[in-house]
C-alpha cells in the first residue's frame, strides 16, 4: 500500500512528442510504470516508439529496458476510452498547460500531475475554479517533479534510482531538495512509501494538508518528511493541522531563511511579501506543532529517522 | 516585472481607471514645458524609479553619496551631496519645475526601499495638481490561500498598509473575486460604502474599483496598488499607481516588453535571463551555483548557518548544459564581492560526470582565481568526483552540503 499511485496505475503523457515529454515518458516506462499512451493534438493514430536498452531500466536503473510502442491520441478523452488510463503527466508548454489540465479532468482522469513550469497565475486561478466541477480529480502541481511510489510507479521527472520502497512519506514544494531528502533516507538503509512534489507555484492543486491526510490514513506510511519554503502560509496551516490530526512522526525543513524580502527566489511562489511567508514564521509554527525541524538540508534524513526512533 | 508609475497610469487610463493628467520628462527643460502645458496652479514633480518611499526619499549627487550615512531602518540619509530633500515635490511655477527636475534627474534617490545604494533618477513624471478631499488605499493582489484575487481597500490613504493591518485591521476590507466575473456591482458598492463615499463620488468610486479589478486580470498583474486613491468633489482617481506583471504571463502581455526599463534591473540578472538562469544578486561573498530553486535557497541558508554570507541565488535549472554552467560562472564572477564559489548539484536526471566536465571547462575558460568548492551527489557521482580530482585544478570537493558550506566559508575567512 501507498498513496495516490501503485502498480495498477495506468499513465498517459500529455505533450508526449515534445522533447521533455518524450524524455520523461521513456524514463517512467524504463522505471516500470504502466505507461499506456500519450496525447498530442494532430498526431493521433501514430505511435511513440521506445527502443530496447541493455541498462537504465528498473527501480535501480540497472535493468534491461524492453522495447515499447505507445499509441498517441488527439484528445485525452480518446486516450482514456482506448487505454483505461487513470493518471496523466502534463508536459504541455505554459500557455496551453492550464487548458490541458481541464481537458484531463473532463476526460475523467483521477490523478493529474502537471510538471510544466511557468503557467500564468491567472490561468491557474481560472483552472482551479474549473476543477471544482470535478471533485473526483486530484491535481498535483503545477511546477512540480510529480509523484512516485518506489518500486511500483513513477510519474514525473524525479530520478527513480534514488528511491527505495519503504515506510517514510515525503512531500515537498521543491524538486531537487526532495531528491536530497530521499537520497539521505535511501543511503541510510530505509525507504519511502510515496513521494509527492506539490510544486513551487502560488496557486496549485494539491497542498500539504491534502497529502498529510493521505499519509496519516495510509497504513504503509510510518513517518513523514515535509519540505517547505518561503512564501504563502501553507506550512503554517499544515503545522496547525498536524498538531490537531497527525499521530505519525513528522520531520521538516524550510528553505529560504536568507532570502531577501520582495524577491521571487526561482519558484514563482517563493517570495516574502509584506513581512508574511518568512522562513522564521514557518519554522516556529512547525516546531510548535511538534515537528522535528532541522537547520541544514544535510540532516533531513537523520532527523526523520531520529523522530521515528531509528537513529 | 515592475514598471514605472507613469506607465502604470497610462495602462490604467486605457482600461477606464481615472488618473491625473501627466507628462513624462527626461530633462529639466521638458519639465518646465510640461508645467505650462498642464496648466494647473501647482504640479507634482515625481521621480520615476522602481522603488517605493519616494516622497520621503532624498536625491543625492552620485559621486557624493556616503552609504554609511544611510539608516536602513528609517531610510533616512544624513550625508553630504543632497540635491533634493524629497523624491516627489510640489511646484508652483514652470521655473520651479525646471529647478526641481534638475535636482532630481541624474542624481541618486535614496529611500527606505532602495537600500543604501539608492537608484539613479533617469526620468520624472510631472503631474497636474489636485486638491483631494480625502485619500484612501486600494490594491488588488493574489490571495494564495484561496487561489483567488483579492481587492483590499482602506480609508487610511497614503499610509503603510502593513502598519494599518497590524494596528487597525478593522480599517481594511478584503473582497475576493473570480477573475472570470470581475468585481460584482454589489461588491463594488460594499467597498465604496466602506470608504465612506456618497452621492456621485460613490458612483465614480464603485466604477473605478470595478475597472481596477478588471485591469488586474487584463494586464496579468501580480500586484496592483493605488496608494493613495483620492476623492475630490465627485471625482475618484489614482494619485499613485504601482503595477508589477506576473512574469509567467509576459508572453501574452505584448506591451510589457516595451515598458521594461533595463536601467532599473541588475545587469547581472538581465544577463542571466538570456541563458535562462534564475539569478538574484545578494550582499555576501560566497557565490552559489545550484540546480533547483529549493536547493539553491537551502544552499544559501547553509552558508549563513556556518557563518558565511551568500553573494547570490542562482538556479541553473534541471537540464544544466556545459554552456549554461560556463555562463553561470561568468555571471557569478562579474560580482566583485565574490571571494569564493560553492557549486552544489544534485545530479538526478543529469549525470554528475557531465556536470563535472562542465565545471572543469568553465573554470579553465574563465581562468578562475577564487577558491571553488564542489559538492556533487547522485547519478555517476564517483566518476564526477574523479574527473574533478584528475583535472589538476584547485577544486575542493565535499560529500555533503554541510561539509561543502564549511569548506567554502573557511576559504573566505
Amino acid at each position: 500500500m501507498a498513496i495516490l499511485v501503485d502498480k495498477s496505475t495506468k499513465v498517459i503523457c500529455q505533450g508526449i512528442t515534445g522533447a521533455f515529454g518524450a524524455q520523461h515518458t521513456r524514463g517512467c516506462y524504463a522505471y516500470g510504470t504502466q505507461m499506456v499512451g500519450g496525447v498530442t493534438p494532430g498526431k493521433g493514430g501514430t505511435f511513440f516508439e521506445i527502443e530496447a536498452a541493455e541498462s537504465g531500466g528498473g527501480y535501480d536503473g540497472k535493468q534491461k529496458v524492453p522495447a515499447g510502442k505507445l499509441p498517441i491520441f488527439n484528445t485525452v478523452e480518446q486516450a482514456v476510452k482506448a487505454t483505461g488510463a487513470d493518471a496523466t503527466m502534463i508536459f504541455v508548454p505554459p500557455p496551453f498547460a492550464a487548458d490541458a489540465i481541464v481537458e484531463a479532468a473532463e476526460a475523467g482522469i483521477r490523478l493529474i500531475n502537471c510538471i510544466t513550469e511557468g503557467i500564468p497565475v491567472l490561468d491557474m486561478v481560472k483552472c482551479m475554479q474549473a476543477l471544482k466541477r470535478y471533485p473526483k480529480t486530484r491535481l498535483v502541481g503545477p511546477n512540480c517533479p510529480g509523484v512516485i511510489t518506489p518500486e511500483a510507479c513513477k510519474i514525473g521527472i524525479m530520478p527513480g534510482y534514488i528511491h527505495r520502497s519503504g515506510d517514510i512519506g515525503v512531500l515537498s514544494r521543491s524538486g531537487t531538495l526532495t531528491y536530497e531528502a530521499v537520497w539521505q533516507i535511501t543511503k541510510a538503509g530505509f525507504g519511502q512509501s510515496t513521494c509527492v512534489g506539490i510544486g513551487g507555484d502560488p496557486v496549485k492543486g494539491t497542498d500539504f494538508i491534502d497529502v498529510l491526510d493521505l499519509f496519516q490514513k495510509d497504513p504503509a506510511t510510518k513517518g513523514v518528511v515535509m519540505i517547505g519554503e518561503i512564501g504563502g502560509s501553507a506550512e503554517e496551516e499544515a503545522a496547525a493541522w498536524i498538531k490537531k490530526n497527525m499521530t505519525k512522526p513528522v520531520a521538516g525543513f524550510i528553505a529560504g531563511r536568507t532570502a531577501p524580502p520582495g524577491r521571487r527566489m526561482g519558484h514563482a511562489g517563493a517570495i516574502v511579501s509584506g513581512g508574511a511567508g518568512t522562513a522564521e514564521g514557518k519554522v516556529k509554527a512547525m516546531k510548535e506543532a511538534g515537528i522535528a525541524v532541522c537547520d541544514s538540508p544535510s540532516e533531513i534524513g537523520v532527523t526523520i529517522l531520529k523522530a521515528m526512533g531509528r537513529a | 516585472m515592475n514598471i514605472h508609475e507613469h506607465q502604470a497610469k497610462a495602462l490604467l487610463k486605457e482600461l477606464g481607471v481615472d488618473v491625473l493628467e501627466g507628462i513624462v520628462c527626461f530633462t529639466p527643460e521638458e519639465a518646465e514645458a510640461a508645467f505650462t502645458k498642464l496648466g494647473t496652479p501647482v504640479c507634482a514633480v515625481k521621480s520615476q524609479i522602481h522603488a517605493g518611499g519616494r516622497g520621503k526619499g532624498k536625491a543625492v549627487a552620485p559621486g557624493k553619496l556616503d552609504a554609511s550615512k544611510y539608516d536602513a531602518k528609517t531610510g533616512d540619509y544624513s550625508g553630504p551631496g543632497v540635491t533634493s530633500e524629497r523624491g516627489v515635490v510640489i511646484v508652483k511655477s514652470a521655473a520651479d519645475a525646471k529647478k526641481t527636475a534638475a535636482g532630481l534627474l541624474g542624481n541618486v534617490l535614496v529611500t527606505k526601499q532602495t537600500g543604501a545604494a539608492g537608484k539613479v533618477v533617469k526620468r520624472i513624471y510631472v503631474e497636474a495638481g489636485c486638491k483631494p478631499d480625502k485619500e484612501f488605499y486600494a490594491s488588488v493582489l493574489l490571495d494564495r490561500s484561496v487561489g483567488l484575487p483579492i481587492l483590499m481597500i482602506s480609508p487610511e490613504g497614503g499610509m503603510d498598509i502593513e502598519e494599518v493591518a497590524e494596528h487597525h485591521p478593522e480599517k481594511i476590507l478584503k473582497i475576493h473575486f473570480d477573475p472570470n466575473e470581475g468585481l460584482w456591482p454589489n461588491q463594488a458598492s460594499r467597498a465604496a460604502y466602506f470608504l465612506g463615499l456618497t452621492g456621485d463620488a460613490f458612483k465614480s468610486g464603485a466604477k473605478l474599483l470595478r475597472s481596477l479589478c478588471s485591469a488586474y486580470g487584463k494586464l496579468d498583474a501580480a500586484m496592483l496598488e493605488i496608494n493613495p486613491l483620492a476623492v475630490a468633489g465627485n471625482r475618484v482617481f489614482c494619485m499613485d499607481a504601482k503595477l508589477s506583471y506576473d512574469d509567467n504571463a509576459l508572453f501574452r502581455q505584448k506591451k510589457a516588453e516595451e515598458l521594461r526599463d533595463i536601467n532599473e534591473e541588475d545587469p547581472n540578472e538581465t544577463e542571466a535571463k538570456k541563458y535562462d538562469l534564475s539569478y538574484i544578486a545578494l550582499d555576501g561573498s560566497v557565490g552559489c551555483l545550484v540546480n533547483g530553486a529549493g536547493l539553491a535557497m537551502a544552499t544559501m541558508d547553509v552558508i549563513k548557518l556556518f557563518g558565511g554570507s551568500p553573494a547570490n541565488f542562482l538556479d541553473v535549472g534541471g537540464g544544466a548544459s556545459k554552456e549554461k554552467v560556463a555562463a553561470a560562472f561568468k555571471i557569478i564572477l562579474n560580482d566583485p564581492k565574490v571571494k569564493a564559489i560553492l557549486v552544489n548539484i544534485f545530479g538526478g536526471i543529469m549525470r554528475c560526470d557531465v556536470i563535472a566536465e562542465g565545471v572543469i571547462a568553465a573554470v579553465k575558460e574563465v581562468n578562475l582565481k577564487v577558491p571553488l568548492v564542489v559538492r556533487l551527489e547522485g547519478n555517476q557521482v564517483e566518476r564526477g568526483k574523479q574527473l574533478l580530482k584528475d583535472s589538476g585544478l584547485p577544486i575542493q570537493t565535499a560529500d555533503s552540503l554541510s561539509e561543502a558550506a564549511q569548506k567554502v566559508v573557511a576559504s573566505v575567512k
